[in-house]
């Protein structure tokens, strides 16, 4: 696993400026914010499957070695042994890549995380295409699916580093079965500088009276700048993060529904069950209004720079301002 | 009942009673749910019974008591033993193992620790509960806790691949508070290990991945009381005991017999079974 200067997604575009200086790689966050964690609790343990260095935790790693665990390239044994180490009053984060996590250690997660309803958090790294070059078989497009059709799981995806910083200490709070996904490439700072993360609230930097993007992860920076055209273009253009997509934040989701002509999803993810079609589910039973998808159409990703891999999928702001265009007529 | 201390039963002859009545109430719950597991449940008696009553601590009445020794049942499809042993230790009625796999029963057909307190985390997808009791045995080490961790695993269990990535786990950070179990009564659903997926030779495979390997009669309560024993004087890497067992034992027509695997006594089949237990 090669470990080159990461792209800055999302914010590539820009002049330089402010945006572009300030980026940071959530999975960059998540090390130091492990390590902060661990120097104030002792209960935090943390395991790994051979990839330390890219998930970051290596930074708790050297810190605490004797509260780390590395498994190997094992991640069904990752994911037991860390239900064990939960058994006993331990709050254990496992990571790797969303890939292997959730797909490989699918059903441990079943019944040994939820099934059993054990306090382990699975903060995974590397999700979605900008994982880049590495190509499709590092390219989780179908973890959030997985993960949110578990009972007593909750999915989480941070928008960027300071949201994740937030997340990874709500979540060592939280009592239960917890997964973070996060990215390998660097993503602008998006959310306000007062923001607080709470599970399962969504923030939203406006409600629009035309159209309201719901996204995720990357997409909300990239959903952002779409608004920001939308906007300049005389359409009324709300943005919501949602950061939590289980439990999803049905309140806020209906506000947006009600107040707008049109719901567009955003997420690095497959269109099939994930942020796209946990909003479809929840706005066909309540408040049934027109729904776009972006995401990835039910196709493997590939090899390539994440920036030239979001435009192939059709992930970028242009995008959307096209579907939100098209979907208005 | 208070908690139970170490070595609270290391009577031979009040061990076989116990694994006697154990049997009884095995017998008696799966014929009266109609369905469950009756031949690895009967093969895993013995072992169990000298782990629950002559080796671990644990307190019925506070079933998460910090430090009670722990029993991870892997081959959760015998959940009639962990309930018979449960319901003998006193963590609930007896009455309770007559709604084994019933709606809404705490004893669910296979383990579930979230219905059932006193079962340790939920089992019965295979080859698990190893990485589990690692886990644990890894969390008693780090809070310096002395309890220990028995972990019982099917013959046929180990085919499957995390068994092995937790038997490396164990030997690399040298988990020497864990005592792990192969259940070896030789059948699984489909026939016999060695015609299904040889598994063999089971003594070289753990010792080859760092164990302490020590071979059994399963149902010899003397040398299971001492292959206990020794595993605990083990330090530095982990055990596990090869009990060789007899698929369905104590009852002549369960004993190896591959359909027994998971399917009931017939209300006749329960008279002359018990009547059998009786005389063993």
């Amino acid at each position: 696993m090669g470990e080159r200067a990461a792209s800055n997604v999302g914010a590539h575009r820009d002049a330089p400026g402010k945006e572009e200086k300030k980026a940071k790689a959530t999975r960059d966050e998540y090390g130091d914010t492990l390590l902060e964690l661990g120097k104030k609790r002792s209960d935090i343990v943390v395991l790994d499957a051979d990839l330390s260095g890219s998930t970051k935790t290596a930074k708790f790693a050297k810190a605490f070695p004797d509260r780390f665990f590395n498994m190997g390239i094992a991640e069904q044994d990752m994911v037991g042994t860390a239900a064990g180490l939960s058994l006993t009053g331990k709050v254990p984060f496992a990571s790797t890549f969303a890939v292997f996590e959730t797909g490989r250690a699918w059903d441990q997660i079943r019944l040994t995380v939820c099934y059993s309803n054990t306090n382990v958090k699975l903060v995974a790294t590397h999700s979605g295409i900008t994982v880049g070059e590495d190509g499709a078989s590092h390219q989780a497009l179908e973890d959030i699916a997985l993960m949110r059709a578990l009972p007593n799981m909750t999915v989480i995806v941070p928008a960027d580093s300071a949201e994740t910083a937030s997340v990874i200490n709500a979540v060592a709070d939280f009592k239960g079965p917890v997964y973070v996904r996060l990215g390998r490439a660097k993503v602008p700072y998006v959310m306000p500088d007062d923001y607080k993360f709470r599970i399962g609230k969504a923030f939203a930097f406006k409600i629009g009276k035309d159209v309201n993007l719901i996204a995720a992860g990357i997409m909300v920076a990239i959903a952002k700048k779409a608004a920001d055209i939308l906007s300049n273009d005389g359409i009324d253009t709300g943005v919501i993060n949602m950061s939590t997509i289980k439990p999803l934040d049905g309140e806020t989701l209906l506000k947006a529904a009600r107040n707008s002509k049109l719901i567009v999803t955003a997420e690095e993810h497959s269109v099939i069950g994930g942020l796209g079609g946990a909003v479809c589910e929840f706005l066909a039973e309540n408040h049934p209004v027109p729904v776009k998808r972006i995401g990835i159409n039910d196709t493997f990703g590939c090899s390539g720079n994440p920036d030239e891999l979001l435009k192939i999928h059709g992930l970028t702001a242009e995008d959307i301002v096209k579907t939100v265009k098209g979907a208005l007529k | 009942m208070s908690v139970m201390t170490k070595g609270k039963v290391t009577d031979v002859k009040e061990l076989k009673h116990i694994a006697k009545k154990i049997r009884l109430h095995i017998l008696h719950m799966l014929t009266k749910s109609g369905s469950g597991h009756t031949g690895g449940s009967l093969s895993a008696v013995d072992v169990a019974v000298a782990i629950y009553f002559s080796k671990m601590s644990f307190d019925p009445k506070d079933p998460s008591w910090k430090d009670r020794d722990r029993f991870i049942l892997s081959k959760g499809h015998a959940a009639p033993l962990l309930y018979a042993i449960m319901a003998e230790a006193g963590y609930f009625p007896m009455d309770v193992i007559d709604n084994l796999r019933k709606v809404e029963s705490p004893l669910q057909g296979h383990p579930c620790c979230t219905s059932l307190p006193g079962v340790e985390v939920s089992t019965g997808s295979l080859g698990q509960g190893l990485s589990v009791a690692n886990g644990i045995a890894l969390g008693l080490r780090l809070d310096k806790n002395p309890a220990r961790v028995f972990c019982v695993m099917g013959d046929g269990e180990i085919q499957e691949g995390q068994i092995w990535e937790a038997a490396m786990t164990a030997a690399h950070y040298k988990i020497d508070n864990l005592c792990a179990v192969v259940d070896n009564n030789g059948l699984q659903i489909d026939g016999p290990v060695q015609k299904v997926m040889g598994i063999a030779p089971i003594h070289d495979k753990w010792a080859a991945f760092g164990w302490h390997v020590i071979g059994i009669d399963g149902h010899n309560m003397e040398k299971i009381l001492n292959a206990l024993a020794e595993a605990e004087s083990i330090k530095g890497k982990p055990t596990v005991i090869i009990a060789n067992t007899t698929k369905g034992k104590g009852v002549s027509f369960f004993e190896d017999k591959v359909e027994y695997h998971g399917i009931t006594p017939t209300p006749e089949e329960y008279e002359r079974a018990v009547k059998e237990i009786h005389n063993g």
